[in-house]
Protein backbone atom coordinates (compact mmCIF):
# COMPACT_ATOMS: atom_id res chain seq x y z
CA UNK A 1 0.00 0.00 0.00
CA UNK A 2 0.96 3.27 -0.85
CA UNK A 3 2.05 6.12 1.85
CA UNK A 4 -0.24 8.35 -0.04
CA UNK A 5 -3.07 5.95 0.09
CA UNK A 6 -2.76 5.62 3.97
CA UNK A 7 -2.67 9.54 4.36
CA UNK A 8 -5.66 9.25 2.42
CA UNK A 9 -7.25 7.01 4.63
CA UNK A 10 -6.41 8.05 7.93
CA UNK A 11 -7.82 11.78 6.79
CA UNK A 12 -11.07 10.61 5.55
CA UNK A 13 -11.04 8.35 8.92
CA UNK A 14 -10.64 12.03 11.14
CA UNK A 15 -13.27 13.92 8.81
CA UNK A 16 -16.06 11.07 9.62
CA UNK A 17 -15.07 10.87 13.05
CA UNK A 18 -14.97 15.33 12.97
CA UNK A 19 -18.48 14.86 11.40
CA UNK A 20 -19.70 12.39 13.36
CA UNK A 21 -19.13 14.48 16.74
CA UNK A 22 -20.22 17.46 15.67
CA UNK A 23 -24.00 15.73 15.17
CA UNK A 24 -24.02 14.26 18.45
CA UNK A 25 -22.96 17.25 19.63
CA UNK A 26 -25.25 18.95 18.36
CA UNK A 27 -27.26 20.87 21.60
CA UNK A 28 -31.23 21.41 20.81
CA UNK A 29 -32.15 24.22 23.46
CA UNK A 30 -35.10 23.40 25.55
CA UNK A 31 -36.60 27.35 25.97
CA UNK A 32 -39.13 27.85 23.33
CA UNK A 33 -40.47 24.83 22.46
CA UNK A 34 -43.27 24.15 20.49
CA UNK A 35 -45.78 21.18 19.45
CA UNK A 36 -47.22 19.65 16.20
CA UNK A 37 -51.10 18.84 16.60
CA UNK A 38 -53.32 17.63 14.17
CA UNK A 39 -56.25 15.41 13.37
CA UNK A 40 -56.63 11.71 11.93
CA UNK A 41 -59.22 10.98 9.90
CA UNK A 42 -60.75 7.60 7.84
CA UNK A 43 -61.59 8.08 4.80
CA UNK A 44 -65.28 6.99 3.61
CA UNK A 45 -66.96 4.51 6.35
CA UNK A 46 -65.42 2.42 8.67
CA UNK A 47 -64.67 -1.28 8.49
CA UNK A 48 -67.06 -3.48 10.06
CA UNK A 49 -65.42 -4.74 13.08
CA UNK A 50 -66.08 -8.21 14.29
CA UNK A 51 -67.62 -9.51 17.29
CA UNK A 52 -65.12 -11.61 19.38
CA UNK A 53 -66.40 -14.69 20.50
CA UNK A 54 -65.05 -15.26 24.75
CA UNK A 55 -67.19 -18.32 24.72
CA UNK A 56 -63.31 -20.36 25.63
CA UNK A 57 -63.43 -17.98 28.75
CA UNK A 58 -66.48 -18.06 31.03
CA UNK A 59 -64.81 -14.75 32.90
CA UNK A 60 -63.95 -12.98 29.91
CA UNK A 61 -67.54 -13.61 28.01
CA UNK A 62 -69.33 -12.35 31.35
CA UNK A 63 -67.51 -9.15 31.32
CA UNK A 64 -69.05 -8.46 28.28
CA UNK A 65 -71.98 -9.77 28.70
CA UNK A 66 -73.94 -6.33 28.20
CA UNK A 67 -71.09 -4.54 25.74
CA UNK A 68 -69.66 -7.45 23.69
CA UNK A 69 -66.39 -7.14 22.40
CA UNK A 70 -64.85 -6.27 18.86
CA UNK A 71 -61.84 -6.36 17.10
CA UNK A 72 -60.21 -2.83 17.34
CA UNK A 73 -58.27 -2.90 13.96
CA UNK A 74 -59.86 0.20 13.30
CA UNK A 75 -61.33 2.61 16.21
CA UNK A 76 -63.67 5.67 14.56
CA UNK A 77 -65.39 7.81 15.91
CA UNK A 78 -68.97 9.22 14.11
CA UNK A 79 -66.87 11.82 12.33
CA UNK A 80 -64.39 9.60 11.07
CA UNK A 81 -61.84 10.31 13.38
CA UNK A 82 -59.47 7.76 13.82
CA UNK A 83 -57.84 6.32 17.35
CA UNK A 84 -55.01 4.55 17.79
CA UNK A 85 -52.62 6.42 15.87
CA UNK A 86 -49.07 7.48 16.79
CA UNK A 87 -47.56 10.20 15.16
CA UNK A 88 -43.79 10.44 15.59
CA UNK A 89 -40.98 12.77 14.26
CA UNK A 90 -39.43 10.31 11.71
CA UNK A 91 -36.62 12.85 10.03
CA UNK A 92 -34.98 16.37 11.96
CA UNK A 93 -34.84 15.45 15.67
CA UNK A 94 -31.44 15.95 16.92
CA UNK A 95 -28.98 15.29 19.50
CA UNK A 96 -30.55 14.76 22.62
CA UNK A 97 -34.12 15.57 21.17
CA UNK A 98 -33.75 12.44 19.43
CA UNK A 99 -32.63 10.28 22.84
CA UNK A 100 -34.36 11.65 25.25
CA UNK A 101 -36.82 8.96 26.80
CA UNK A 102 -39.54 10.17 28.80
CA UNK A 103 -40.03 10.12 31.87
CA UNK A 104 -43.61 9.05 32.17
CA UNK A 105 -44.23 5.26 32.97
CA UNK A 106 -47.38 4.52 30.40
CA UNK A 107 -49.61 1.88 31.38
CA UNK A 108 -50.73 -1.60 29.31
CA UNK A 109 -53.62 -2.80 31.10
CA UNK A 110 -55.49 -6.22 30.48
CA UNK A 111 -58.81 -5.68 31.22
CA UNK A 112 -61.93 -7.53 30.51
CA UNK A 113 -59.84 -9.71 28.27
CA UNK A 114 -58.72 -6.67 26.23
CA UNK A 115 -55.50 -4.70 25.78
CA UNK A 116 -56.49 -1.15 27.09
CA UNK A 117 -54.86 0.18 25.27
CA UNK A 118 -55.15 -1.63 22.39
CA UNK A 119 -51.78 0.62 20.99
CA UNK A 120 -49.34 2.15 23.65
CA UNK A 121 -46.45 4.07 22.03
CA UNK A 122 -43.75 4.33 23.62
CA UNK A 123 -39.72 6.43 23.12
CA UNK A 124 -36.72 4.03 23.16
CA UNK A 125 -35.77 2.99 26.69
CA UNK A 126 -39.08 4.67 27.83
CA UNK A 127 -39.90 2.34 31.00
CA UNK A 128 -43.69 1.19 31.00
CA UNK A 129 -46.01 -1.54 33.29
CA UNK A 130 -47.97 -4.51 31.96
CA UNK A 131 -50.70 -4.72 34.55
CA UNK A 132 -54.55 -7.10 34.91
CA UNK A 133 -57.38 -5.91 36.49
CA UNK A 134 -59.09 -9.53 35.34
CA UNK A 135 -59.66 -12.67 37.06
CA UNK A 136 -58.36 -14.50 34.53
CA UNK A 137 -54.95 -16.14 33.59
CA UNK A 138 -53.45 -13.99 30.89
CA UNK A 139 -49.89 -14.37 29.56
CA UNK A 140 -48.06 -11.43 28.13
CA UNK A 141 -46.34 -12.01 25.17
CA UNK A 142 -44.74 -9.29 22.83
CA UNK A 143 -43.10 -10.64 19.17
CA UNK A 144 -40.56 -8.74 18.52
CA UNK A 145 -38.21 -9.46 15.25
CA UNK A 146 -34.66 -10.36 17.77
CA UNK A 147 -32.69 -8.96 14.55
CA UNK A 148 -33.64 -5.02 15.58
CA UNK A 149 -31.84 -5.93 19.34
CA UNK A 150 -35.82 -5.85 21.06
CA UNK A 151 -36.37 -9.53 22.78
CA UNK A 152 -39.27 -11.61 22.87
CA UNK A 153 -40.31 -12.55 26.66
CA UNK A 154 -43.51 -14.11 27.54
CA UNK A 155 -44.20 -13.79 30.93
CA UNK A 156 -47.57 -15.54 33.07
CA UNK A 157 -50.49 -12.88 34.89
CA UNK A 158 -52.42 -14.65 37.02
CA UNK A 159 -55.28 -12.82 38.87
CA UNK A 160 -53.63 -10.41 41.20
CA UNK A 161 -50.00 -10.76 39.53
CA UNK A 162 -47.85 -7.65 40.69
CA UNK A 163 -47.29 -5.09 37.34
CA UNK A 164 -44.24 -5.93 34.86
CA UNK A 165 -41.93 -3.71 34.07
CA UNK A 166 -40.56 -3.59 30.99
CA UNK A 167 -38.72 -1.15 27.99
CA UNK A 168 -36.98 -1.85 24.22
CA UNK A 169 -33.86 -1.09 23.29
CA UNK A 170 -34.69 -0.36 19.47
CA UNK A 171 -37.53 1.59 17.75
CA UNK A 172 -39.99 -1.36 16.71
CA UNK A 173 -43.82 -2.11 15.71
CA UNK A 174 -44.05 -4.66 18.41
CA UNK A 175 -47.20 -6.81 18.27
CA UNK A 176 -48.30 -8.78 21.58
CA UNK A 177 -50.40 -11.30 22.68
CA UNK A 178 -52.12 -13.65 24.97
CA UNK A 179 -51.60 -17.29 24.05
CA UNK A 180 -54.45 -17.87 26.28
CA UNK A 181 -57.21 -15.33 24.77
CA UNK A 182 -56.22 -15.96 21.23
CA UNK A 183 -58.22 -12.82 19.76
CA UNK A 184 -56.20 -10.31 22.24
CA UNK A 185 -54.06 -8.71 19.71
CA UNK A 186 -52.02 -5.15 20.45
CA UNK A 187 -49.35 -3.24 19.77
CA UNK A 188 -46.15 -1.60 21.38
CA UNK A 189 -45.20 0.92 18.96
CA UNK A 190 -41.26 2.69 19.73
CA UNK A 191 -40.06 5.41 18.59
CA UNK A 192 -37.21 8.05 18.66
CA UNK A 193 -38.16 11.14 20.44
CA UNK A 194 -41.54 12.72 21.22
CA UNK A 195 -44.79 11.12 19.90
CA UNK A 196 -48.46 10.95 20.60
CA UNK A 197 -51.52 8.68 19.95
CA UNK A 198 -54.40 10.08 18.01
CA UNK A 199 -57.97 9.72 20.56
CA UNK A 200 -61.05 8.74 19.92
CA UNK A 201 -61.42 12.11 18.03
CA UNK A 202 -58.78 11.53 16.01
CA UNK A 203 -56.88 14.56 17.80
CA UNK A 204 -53.62 13.96 19.06
CA UNK A 205 -50.77 16.66 20.03
CA UNK A 206 -47.24 15.92 20.17
CA UNK A 207 -45.53 18.12 22.78
CA UNK A 208 -41.69 19.26 23.66
CA UNK A 209 -40.85 19.56 20.15
CA UNK A 210 -37.55 21.85 19.82
CA UNK A 211 -38.06 24.79 16.68
CA UNK A 212 -37.47 23.31 13.54
CA UNK A 213 -38.38 21.82 10.14
CA UNK A 214 -39.40 18.17 10.65
CA UNK A 215 -41.15 15.03 8.88
CA UNK A 216 -44.11 13.61 11.08
CA UNK A 217 -45.02 9.78 10.21
CA UNK A 218 -48.60 8.31 11.40
CA UNK A 219 -48.68 4.46 12.12
CA UNK A 220 -52.10 2.73 11.79
CA UNK A 221 -51.86 -0.88 12.15
CA UNK A 222 -53.99 -2.21 9.12
CA UNK A 223 -53.98 1.02 6.87
CA UNK A 224 -50.23 1.88 6.94
CA UNK A 225 -48.06 4.70 7.09
CA UNK A 226 -47.78 8.41 5.85
CA UNK A 227 -45.77 11.35 6.36
CA UNK A 228 -45.96 15.02 5.98
CA UNK A 229 -43.42 17.76 6.42
CA UNK A 230 -43.95 20.29 9.31
CA UNK A 231 -41.99 23.40 10.55
CA UNK A 232 -42.46 24.51 14.22
CA UNK A 233 -41.57 28.16 15.23
CA UNK A 234 -40.35 28.49 18.67
CA UNK A 235 -43.24 28.75 21.34
CA UNK A 236 -45.62 27.87 18.46
CA UNK A 237 -47.48 24.37 16.92
CA UNK A 238 -47.06 23.05 13.62
CA UNK A 239 -50.27 21.57 12.22
CA UNK A 240 -50.43 18.24 10.14
CA UNK A 241 -53.70 16.45 9.53
CA UNK A 242 -53.85 12.49 8.39
CA UNK A 243 -56.53 10.90 5.97
CA UNK A 244 -56.23 7.42 5.56
CA UNK A 245 -58.03 5.06 3.18
CA UNK A 246 -59.37 1.55 4.82
CA UNK A 247 -57.20 -1.26 3.57
CA UNK B 1 -8.41 8.44 -14.54
CA UNK B 2 -4.65 9.69 -12.61
CA UNK B 3 -3.62 7.36 -10.22
CA UNK B 4 -3.61 9.91 -7.18
CA UNK B 5 -7.64 10.74 -7.76
CA UNK B 6 -8.83 7.04 -8.00
CA UNK B 7 -6.74 6.35 -4.62
CA UNK B 8 -8.82 9.46 -3.42
CA UNK B 9 -12.21 8.68 -4.56
CA UNK B 10 -12.07 5.24 -3.22
CA UNK B 11 -11.47 6.31 0.18
CA UNK B 12 -14.32 8.56 0.51
CA UNK B 13 -16.57 5.69 -0.88
CA UNK B 14 -14.75 3.45 2.10
CA UNK B 15 -15.44 6.53 4.68
CA UNK B 16 -19.32 6.93 2.94
CA UNK B 17 -20.09 3.55 3.07
CA UNK B 18 -18.69 2.90 7.42
CA UNK B 19 -20.64 6.24 7.79
CA UNK B 20 -24.06 4.29 7.12
CA UNK B 21 -25.61 3.25 9.96
CA UNK B 22 -25.17 -0.55 10.30
CA UNK B 23 -28.08 -2.65 9.32
CA UNK B 24 -28.57 -5.04 11.56
CA UNK B 25 -32.17 -6.61 10.20
CA UNK B 26 -32.73 -8.90 7.81
CA UNK B 27 -30.88 -12.04 6.74
CA UNK B 28 -27.39 -12.35 7.87
CA UNK B 29 -24.85 -13.16 5.07
CA UNK B 30 -21.99 -15.29 4.77
CA UNK B 31 -19.78 -12.16 5.58
CA UNK B 32 -21.68 -11.70 8.90
CA UNK B 33 -20.78 -15.14 9.98
CA UNK B 34 -17.26 -15.76 8.81
CA UNK B 35 -16.73 -12.57 10.94
CA UNK B 36 -17.80 -13.86 14.27
CA UNK B 37 -15.73 -17.36 13.40
CA UNK B 38 -14.16 -16.57 16.73
CA UNK B 39 -17.38 -17.55 18.83
CA UNK B 40 -16.59 -19.55 21.89
CA UNK B 41 -18.26 -21.46 24.39
CA UNK B 42 -16.79 -22.63 28.00
CA UNK B 43 -18.97 -25.87 29.23
CA UNK B 44 -17.41 -27.20 32.48
CA UNK B 45 -13.49 -26.80 31.58
CA UNK B 46 -13.67 -27.40 28.39
CA UNK B 47 -13.56 -24.92 25.68
CA UNK B 48 -15.54 -24.82 22.37
CA UNK B 49 -14.63 -23.20 19.32
CA UNK B 50 -16.59 -22.37 15.78
CA UNK B 51 -14.07 -23.22 13.75
CA UNK B 52 -13.72 -26.67 14.82
CA UNK B 53 -17.37 -27.31 14.47
CA UNK B 54 -17.55 -26.72 10.73
CA UNK B 55 -17.35 -30.10 9.69
CA UNK B 56 -19.65 -31.73 12.60
CA UNK B 57 -22.20 -28.72 11.31
CA UNK B 58 -21.90 -29.55 7.98
CA UNK B 59 -22.24 -33.49 8.86
CA UNK B 60 -24.80 -33.42 11.13
CA UNK B 61 -27.01 -30.42 11.41
CA UNK B 62 -27.00 -28.78 8.40
CA UNK B 63 -29.91 -30.71 6.52
CA UNK B 64 -32.21 -29.21 9.07
CA UNK B 65 -30.39 -26.14 10.47
CA UNK B 66 -29.56 -24.92 6.98
CA UNK B 67 -25.80 -23.59 5.86
CA UNK B 68 -26.66 -20.23 7.48
CA UNK B 69 -28.65 -21.53 10.70
CA UNK B 70 -31.88 -20.17 9.78
CA UNK B 71 -33.46 -23.34 10.37
CA UNK B 72 -34.13 -23.65 6.20
CA UNK B 73 -32.48 -26.67 6.05
CA UNK B 74 -33.49 -29.20 3.09
CA UNK B 75 -35.52 -31.01 5.59
CA UNK B 76 -37.16 -28.17 6.75
CA UNK B 77 -40.66 -29.10 4.94
CA UNK B 78 -40.82 -32.20 5.96
CA UNK B 79 -40.48 -31.50 9.98
CA UNK B 80 -42.35 -30.84 12.36
CA UNK B 81 -41.42 -29.11 15.13
CA UNK B 82 -39.44 -27.20 12.79
CA UNK B 83 -35.86 -26.71 12.97
CA UNK B 84 -34.20 -23.74 15.30
CA UNK B 85 -33.71 -20.95 13.82
CA UNK B 86 -30.11 -19.80 15.52
CA UNK B 87 -30.18 -16.26 13.85
CA UNK B 88 -32.96 -15.02 16.56
CA UNK B 89 -30.79 -16.57 18.94
CA UNK B 90 -34.08 -17.51 21.29
CA UNK B 91 -34.01 -20.91 22.42
CA UNK B 92 -36.83 -23.05 24.23
CA UNK B 93 -34.66 -24.77 27.09
CA UNK B 94 -32.99 -22.85 29.13
CA UNK B 95 -31.93 -21.86 33.05
CA UNK B 96 -31.83 -18.37 32.11
CA UNK B 97 -35.08 -16.28 32.85
CA UNK B 98 -37.51 -15.77 30.03
CA UNK B 99 -35.94 -12.86 27.46
CA UNK B 100 -32.67 -13.67 27.98
CA UNK B 101 -29.61 -15.71 26.36
CA UNK B 102 -29.37 -19.75 27.30
CA UNK B 103 -25.38 -20.28 29.16
CA UNK B 104 -23.17 -22.02 27.27
CA UNK B 105 -23.94 -25.10 29.31
CA UNK B 106 -27.85 -25.30 28.35
CA UNK B 107 -27.22 -25.46 24.98
CA UNK B 108 -24.54 -28.42 25.16
CA UNK B 109 -27.16 -30.01 27.31
CA UNK B 110 -29.89 -29.62 24.90
CA UNK B 111 -27.67 -31.37 21.99
CA UNK B 112 -27.10 -34.36 24.47
CA UNK B 113 -30.54 -34.82 25.18
CA UNK B 114 -31.80 -34.08 22.41
CA UNK B 115 -35.70 -32.83 22.39
CA UNK B 116 -38.47 -34.98 22.82
CA UNK B 117 -41.33 -35.09 20.06
CA UNK B 118 -39.03 -33.62 17.27
CA UNK B 119 -36.67 -34.77 15.04
CA UNK B 120 -34.05 -33.18 17.07
CA UNK B 121 -32.06 -36.55 18.38
CA UNK B 122 -29.68 -37.00 21.31
CA UNK B 123 -26.26 -36.72 19.95
CA UNK B 124 -24.69 -39.39 21.90
CA UNK B 125 -21.94 -40.37 19.78
CA UNK B 126 -20.67 -36.80 19.59
CA UNK B 127 -17.92 -36.13 22.32
CA UNK B 128 -18.01 -33.05 24.79
CA UNK B 129 -15.62 -31.57 23.07
CA UNK B 130 -17.37 -31.78 19.55
CA UNK B 131 -20.45 -30.77 21.50
CA UNK B 132 -18.95 -27.67 22.68
CA UNK B 133 -17.50 -26.75 19.23
CA UNK B 134 -21.22 -27.06 18.36
CA UNK B 135 -22.10 -24.71 20.61
CA UNK B 136 -19.85 -22.56 20.01
CA UNK B 137 -21.07 -22.41 16.59
CA UNK B 138 -24.68 -22.26 17.37
CA UNK B 139 -24.10 -18.90 18.83
CA UNK B 140 -21.85 -17.54 15.95
CA UNK B 141 -25.18 -16.98 14.35
CA UNK B 142 -26.62 -14.83 16.14
CA UNK B 143 -25.18 -11.19 17.25
CA UNK B 144 -27.02 -11.61 20.12
CA UNK B 145 -23.86 -13.08 21.79
CA UNK B 146 -21.70 -10.25 20.41
CA UNK B 147 -24.01 -7.60 22.14
CA UNK B 148 -26.04 -9.18 25.19
CA UNK B 149 -24.65 -12.00 28.14
CA UNK B 150 -26.62 -14.90 29.07
CA UNK B 151 -29.02 -14.46 31.70
CA UNK B 152 -28.02 -15.25 35.28
CA UNK B 153 -29.60 -19.22 36.10
CA UNK B 154 -32.36 -18.96 38.15
CA UNK B 155 -31.73 -20.35 41.61
CA UNK B 156 -33.21 -23.84 42.19
CA UNK B 157 -33.78 -24.53 46.25
CA UNK B 158 -32.85 -28.03 46.81
CA UNK B 159 -35.68 -30.51 46.35
CA UNK B 160 -37.99 -31.28 49.37
CA UNK B 161 -39.48 -34.37 50.30
CA UNK B 162 -42.92 -35.38 49.03
CA UNK B 163 -45.85 -35.24 51.08
CA UNK B 164 -49.32 -35.08 50.58
CA UNK B 165 -49.77 -32.16 52.01
CA UNK B 166 -47.26 -30.94 49.05
CA UNK B 167 -48.97 -32.45 46.23
CA UNK B 168 -52.35 -31.18 47.69
CA UNK B 169 -50.56 -27.38 47.97
CA UNK B 170 -49.52 -28.06 43.91
CA UNK B 171 -52.77 -28.72 42.79
CA UNK B 172 -53.88 -25.18 44.28
CA UNK B 173 -50.95 -23.69 41.89
CA UNK B 174 -52.19 -25.67 39.09
CA UNK B 175 -55.31 -24.17 39.34
CA UNK B 176 -54.20 -20.52 40.72
CA UNK B 177 -51.98 -19.71 38.06
CA UNK B 178 -54.75 -21.43 35.21
CA UNK B 179 -52.25 -24.19 33.90
CA UNK B 180 -55.42 -26.50 32.71
CA UNK B 181 -56.32 -23.27 30.30
CA UNK B 182 -54.00 -24.97 28.02
CA UNK B 183 -52.81 -28.20 29.55
CA UNK B 184 -56.31 -29.26 30.25
CA UNK B 185 -57.27 -30.40 34.06
CA UNK B 186 -55.69 -33.99 33.50
CA UNK B 187 -52.33 -32.67 31.64
CA UNK B 188 -54.56 -34.11 28.26
CA UNK B 189 -53.18 -31.09 26.27
CA UNK B 190 -57.18 -30.76 25.93
CA UNK B 191 -57.71 -26.87 27.55
CA UNK B 192 -59.79 -24.39 26.20
CA UNK B 193 -57.21 -22.49 24.71
CA UNK B 194 -54.99 -25.58 23.23
CA UNK B 195 -56.28 -25.47 20.04
CA UNK B 196 -55.69 -21.98 19.01
CA UNK B 197 -51.82 -22.13 20.32
CA UNK B 198 -49.34 -20.64 18.09
CA UNK B 199 -45.40 -20.39 18.55
CA UNK B 200 -43.71 -16.90 18.23
CA UNK B 201 -43.32 -17.64 13.81
CA UNK B 202 -47.26 -18.07 14.22
CA UNK B 203 -47.13 -21.80 13.92
CA UNK B 204 -49.43 -24.08 15.28
CA UNK B 205 -47.97 -25.85 18.36
CA UNK B 206 -49.17 -28.31 21.05
CA UNK B 207 -49.43 -27.63 24.87
CA UNK B 208 -47.29 -30.82 26.39
CA UNK B 209 -49.82 -33.26 27.33
CA UNK B 210 -48.77 -34.98 30.51
CA UNK B 211 -50.21 -38.20 30.03
CA UNK B 212 -48.93 -40.17 27.00
CA UNK B 213 -45.65 -41.46 28.57
CA UNK B 214 -43.23 -38.98 26.45
CA UNK B 215 -40.39 -36.96 28.21
CA UNK B 216 -40.71 -33.22 28.90
CA UNK B 217 -38.43 -31.69 26.12
CA UNK B 218 -36.49 -29.66 28.33
CA UNK B 219 -35.34 -32.59 30.21
CA UNK B 220 -36.61 -35.56 32.61
CA UNK B 221 -35.78 -34.83 36.26
CA UNK B 222 -37.72 -33.26 38.64
CA UNK B 223 -35.64 -29.72 38.54
CA UNK B 224 -36.00 -30.21 34.74
CA UNK B 225 -39.27 -29.42 35.05
CA UNK B 226 -39.25 -26.96 38.03
CA UNK B 227 -36.83 -24.78 35.16
CA UNK B 228 -39.48 -25.16 32.66
CA UNK B 229 -42.44 -22.85 34.45
CA UNK B 230 -39.81 -20.63 36.10
CA UNK B 231 -38.10 -19.48 32.89
CA UNK B 232 -40.68 -20.19 30.59
CA UNK B 233 -40.22 -21.84 27.01
CA UNK B 234 -38.86 -19.12 24.87
CA UNK B 235 -40.42 -18.90 21.28
CA UNK B 236 -43.63 -21.16 22.26
CA UNK B 237 -46.80 -19.28 24.20
CA UNK B 238 -45.41 -21.07 27.67
CA UNK B 239 -45.10 -17.98 29.37
CA UNK B 240 -42.33 -17.48 32.58
CA UNK B 241 -44.44 -17.80 35.98
CA UNK B 242 -40.89 -17.15 37.56
CA UNK B 243 -42.98 -13.69 39.29
CA UNK B 244 -46.17 -15.55 40.32
CA UNK B 245 -45.09 -19.15 41.73
CA UNK B 246 -42.94 -18.98 44.92
CA UNK B 247 -40.09 -21.03 44.93
CA UNK B 248 -41.25 -23.71 47.53
CA UNK B 249 -44.54 -23.46 45.79
CA UNK B 250 -42.69 -24.50 42.52
CA UNK B 251 -41.66 -27.42 43.90
CA UNK B 252 -45.16 -28.27 44.89
CA UNK B 253 -46.08 -27.58 41.33
CA UNK B 254 -43.80 -30.45 40.47
CA UNK B 255 -45.03 -33.03 42.32
CA UNK B 256 -48.37 -32.78 41.51
CA UNK B 257 -47.81 -32.50 37.68
CA UNK B 258 -45.74 -35.58 38.61
CA UNK B 259 -48.99 -37.14 39.41
CA UNK B 260 -50.70 -35.97 36.01
CA UNK B 261 -47.73 -37.87 34.00
CA UNK B 262 -48.02 -41.82 33.12
CA UNK B 263 -44.62 -42.34 34.33
CA UNK B 264 -44.82 -44.28 37.67
CA UNK B 265 -43.29 -41.64 40.54
CA UNK B 266 -43.85 -41.67 44.72
CA UNK B 267 -46.02 -38.66 43.99
CA UNK B 268 -48.66 -40.46 41.65
CA UNK B 269 -48.64 -43.23 44.09
CA UNK B 270 -49.53 -41.30 46.49
CA UNK B 271 -51.82 -38.88 44.64
CA UNK B 272 -53.55 -42.15 43.67
CA UNK B 273 -53.97 -43.03 47.81
CA UNK B 274 -55.57 -39.92 48.66
CA UNK B 275 -57.99 -40.08 45.82
CA UNK B 276 -57.07 -36.50 44.30
CA UNK B 277 -59.68 -35.16 42.11
CA UNK B 278 -58.82 -32.76 38.73
CA UNK B 279 -59.08 -29.47 39.27
CA UNK B 280 -62.64 -27.59 38.67
CA UNK B 281 -61.93 -25.00 36.16
CA UNK B 282 -65.28 -23.58 37.41
CA UNK B 283 -64.54 -22.97 41.03
CA UNK B 284 -64.64 -19.69 42.49
CA UNK B 285 -60.76 -18.58 43.02
CA UNK B 286 -59.01 -19.88 46.13
CA UNK B 287 -61.86 -22.40 46.53
CA UNK B 288 -60.77 -26.09 44.73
Amino acid sequence: MSKRYNFAAVLSAVVLICCGALILGQKVNAAGEGKITGTVKLDGTAPHMKGIDMAKDPYCSKAHASDPGHLETYVVGADGGMANVVVYISEGLTGSAASEASAAEPVFDQKNCMYTPHVLALAVDQKFKVTTSDQTTHNIHPLPNPMTGNIPWNQSQPPGAAPVEKSWKAPEVIPVQCNIHPWMHGWFVVVKGPHATSDTKGAYTISNVPPGNYTVTAWQEAAGTQTQKVTVAAGAAGTANFTFKAK
Amino acid sequence: MPTRMWKWSLSVAAAAVLALPVPSWGQLTQYDLESRMGAESHVGNVTGHAKDAKTAYRRYCVGCHGPLGDGNGENFPWVDPKPRDFQLGVFKCRSTPTGTLPTDQDLFDTIGRGLDRSNMPQWDPLSNQDRADLVAWVKHFSPRWTNEKPGAPIEIPAEPEVTAERIKAGRDVFARVQCWKCHGVLGQANGPSAATLTDDLGRPIAAYNFTEGSRPKCGDTDRDIYRIFMTGLDGTPMPSFADNIKPDEAWDLVFYLRTLMSQPSKAKAMAKQLGLKPVDPNAPAGQQ
